[in-house]
């Protein structure tokens, strides 16, 4: 009996294993750098897709901060064992590219599949930062933000300005500051300095950040932000930080508490904090456009953006990428879209969506929402504001975060500053340029 | 009669000594291989595509400004993590030593602060130093001292330094304090008989008979800063500002993990590897003499 027992449980253990072969969905890796309430949101996205349908299943698995994810999804490569979706941000995006071998990219995935796909329902603005120049997407736009003004409207009023009138011009910004340090506040500060004053300033101005179109042209690019109007910028807010109407607010978004305590009163940030803000900030606070020079001429043009994107990467089987299309559809479709955009404050991917959040009146009850969509697609994007496309960019920022603070610091001139970063960060493109060709 | 074990076992040894061996193998050996093997090369972080280079990433990273500088910060910055947390210990000890009430209670609060890992202890005075909600930072501020570690360098140093050189104590206390017991009382009596001041006593008898304790120390507490305080710099000022706190082994991550530039962050950690084995060399060639088990 014993050993009857024994075989029945082997029969029932192999038909067990083969009852569930026969029903196995097909399983989606996504690795994600969302923790909190985001990471909440992205399983739930993953986990409304299951729901949908009974041929894939998504698994959403937090990987750490962007840098964590990326190392993460490189290393997994290394070991031939990569996910099939894997979130990158945008300055890793060069690198990525490069990575010819290792990625799949989106239009040929999406081609493959046979599933509708039309690259035009996307916000040009967002995607051209994923593109080749011949218009084809290399990875799905996931999260993106643009920088954006913040202003304190309760700080205004006491100041006796106009909280419905935010300063459109930098010298604006000087006066409203000025008059801002007499009532107690510290004038303004910044997060993002690279990403804001000088990346998105460059586009903002229409002027250059690197040649060759800012990268998108070729790994043979070489930096150009030390121009006359950069260098006039950067040396404008350390005159700025001496007469205290700014202060440098430390590395990253490290200065929001800054503006959320009260301490300074306009701050520049990603559209991506306002949720961050309304949350911390005690009073009531106004966004608008990002400042510009109305002495440069191509002024304001528009911005780009910040966030990641969504790459597919190789050594899956045909079934499995079908598996990622038809995610990526669902990703794409209007609905998930706008509930993303109003969930989390990142921009919408698609037209569509940007549109069914406008009709249903969200923009109306939060008019800060739509600040960064509209100042994203103020122009038709130039070759000076589609994006960046430049190697070793981790590095090449934390290059200039370190000049632009012995700027602050009084230790250089702008000018000085400004030319050192250009050329360290010309060798590691150089670096870069030599390590993929 | 002469009495001798012998076993005649011929592989349990090896059998019993392989564990130990596969896991140095495995967490040393091979990892430190692999950071040999990579320093020649050029790479992409996907490694679809290596070139040797020869020692390019050497000579890139030594007539790089930034890594020189680097090496520079890292100097200053364990010899002043070790002196601080050495002569702050040792003061510490020598009244705990003298202490008769509630000893253990003073003990046990000043070995505290070694439960605290580096990130945690990084927080911690990541916080009261904020130049924003810092309450340190605030107080500074009334007494009319702008405090800024963002971007002040100077600043930002002698913050980390606090912070690393904080949590050392307590390892250091530790090893002073015992240093201080096993020195045998009627030494010290004596001298007190023939009229030596405490100040006296403590630098004619006690301070060179605890410096077999100290040298260890040293060695430790610069291999603790050159490696352990990564957690500190990571929270507190990510190496900047303007690199015045980048140090060795904070690059080697910064240009590995987040650059993504394998070559050049493997040849640092060469380099590192290289200085680590020679302060061990010094530490058994010198110390091993002088210490009695």
């Amino acid at each position: 009996m014993k050993k009857y027992r024994f075989l029945l449980v082997v029969a029932l253990f192999i038909l067990g294993v083969s009852v569930t072969s026969a029903q196995a969905l097909t399983e989606i890796n996504w690795w994600h750098a969302h923790g909190g309430r985001l990471g909440e949101k992205v399983s739930a996205i993953a986990g409304d897709f299951n729901k949908l349908q009974n041929k894939y299943r998504v698994v959403a698995t937090y990987k750490g901060n962007y840098a964590d994810t990326m190392t993460a999804g490189i290393a997994a490569f290394r070991s031939k064992n990569p996910p099939h979706i894997l979130q990158v941000f945008e300055v890793g995006t060069a690198t990525m590219m490069a990575a010819k071998g290792a990625i799949k990219p989106v239009y040929e995935v999406m081609g493959e599949s046979g599933l509708p796909f039309d690259p035009n329902a996307y916000l040009p603005t967002v995607t051209s930062y994923y593109t080749t120049p011949e218009g084809k997407m290399l990875s799905m736009p996931f999260n993106s933000s643009t920088p954006i003004l913040y202003f304190n409207k309760e700080a205004f009023k006491k100041a006796g300005l106009d909280p419905n009138k935010p300063p459109r011009t930098w010298p604006e910004v000087a006066d409203y500051a000025r008059k801002l340090v007499k009532v107690g506040y510290t004038g303004f500060s910044t997060a993002w300095i690279s990403w804001i004053h000088l990346e998105n300033f460059s586009a903002w101005h229409n002027v250059p950040f690197g040649t060759k179109a800012n990268g998108f042209g070729g790994l043979d690019t070489e930096f150009v932000f030390n121009s006359p109007l950069h260098v006039k910028h950067i040396q404008q807010l350390a005159d700025w930080q001496k007469e205290k109407i700014f202060i440098y607010g430390g590395r990253r978004n490290l200065g929001n508490a800054k503006f959320s305590s009260g301490e300074v009163a306009m701050y520049t940030e990603s559209s991506a904090g306002y949720a961050g803000f309304k949350k911390t900030c005690k009073f009531d606070f106004g966004t608008s456009m990002l400042p510009y020079w109305p002495d440069a001429p191509g002024a304001p043009q528009n911005t780009i953006i910040g966030g990641a994107s969504l790459w597919v990467m190789t050594g899956h089987t045909p079934d499995e990428y079908r598996g990622v299309a038809t995610f990526f559809t669902y990703l794409s479709s209007p609905a998930v879209q706008a509930d993303w955009h109003q969930f989390t404050g990142y921009l919408p991917i698609t037209t569509d969506a940007y549109y069914l959040t406008k009709g249903q009146g969200v923009y109306e009850k939060k008019p800060g929402m739509e600040t960064a969509l509209k100042q994203m697609t103020l122009h038709k994007p130039t070759e000076n504001s589609k994006g960046l496309r430049f190697g070793n960019f981790v590095q090449e920022r934390s290059i200039i975060y370190g000049e632009l603070e012995a700027i602050f610091a009084g230790k250089k001139t702008a000018q000085q500053g400004l030319d050192a970063a250009v050329k360290a960060g010309n060798k590691l493109l150089r670096k870069f340029e030599k390590a993929n060709k | 009669m002469e009495k001798r074990v012998v076993f005649k076992h011929k592989f349990l040894p090896y059998l019993l000594v392989a564990p130990q061996i596969a896991i140095t193998i495995v967490f040393f050996i091979w990892p430190a291989s692999q950071a040999v093997y990579q320093s020649v090369l050029q790479e992409d972080p996907f490694g679809l595509s290596a070139t040797f280079v020869g020692l390019a990433n050497f000579v890139d990273i030594f007539t790089d400004e930034i890594y020189l500088h680097s090496i520079y910060v890292t100097a200053v910055f364990s010899l002043s993590v070790a002196v601080i947390a050495m002569s702050v210990s040792l003061l510490l000890a020598a009244m705990a030593d003298r202490v008769i009430k509630g000893a253990t209670a003073y003990k046990t609060l000043i070995i505290w602060p070694y439960a605290v890992a580096p990130a945690v202890a990084g927080v911690l005075w990541y916080f009261l130093f904020n130049p924003t909600v810092g309450i340190i930072a605030l107080y500074m501020k009334v007494l009319g001292y702008e405090w800024n570690h963002s971007l002040n360098g100077g600043q930002a140093m002698s913050l980390v330094v606090i912070a690393a050189a904080w949590r050392e104590i307590s390892y250091n206390f530790l090893f002073f304090l015992a240093g201080l017991q096993a020195i045998p009382k009627p030494f010290i009596e004596a001298a007190a008989i023939d009229g030596a001041s405490p100040l006296k006593r403590f630098w004619t008898i006690t301070f060179p008979l605890l410096s077999p304790t100290a040298f260890f120390l040293i060695v430790m507490n610069i291999v603790y800063a050159f490696f352990d305080t990564f957690g500190v710099i990571h929270v507190i000022t990510d190496g900047g500002p303007s690199n015045a706190t980048n140090i060795m082994v904070y690059k080697v991550y910064h240009d590995g993990f987040l650059g993504l530039d394998l070559g050049g962050s493997a040849a640092q950690s060469v380099v590192l590897m290289i200085i680590v084995i020679s302060l061990t060399v010094i530490q058994f060639r010198y110390i091993e003499r002088k210490v009695n088990y």
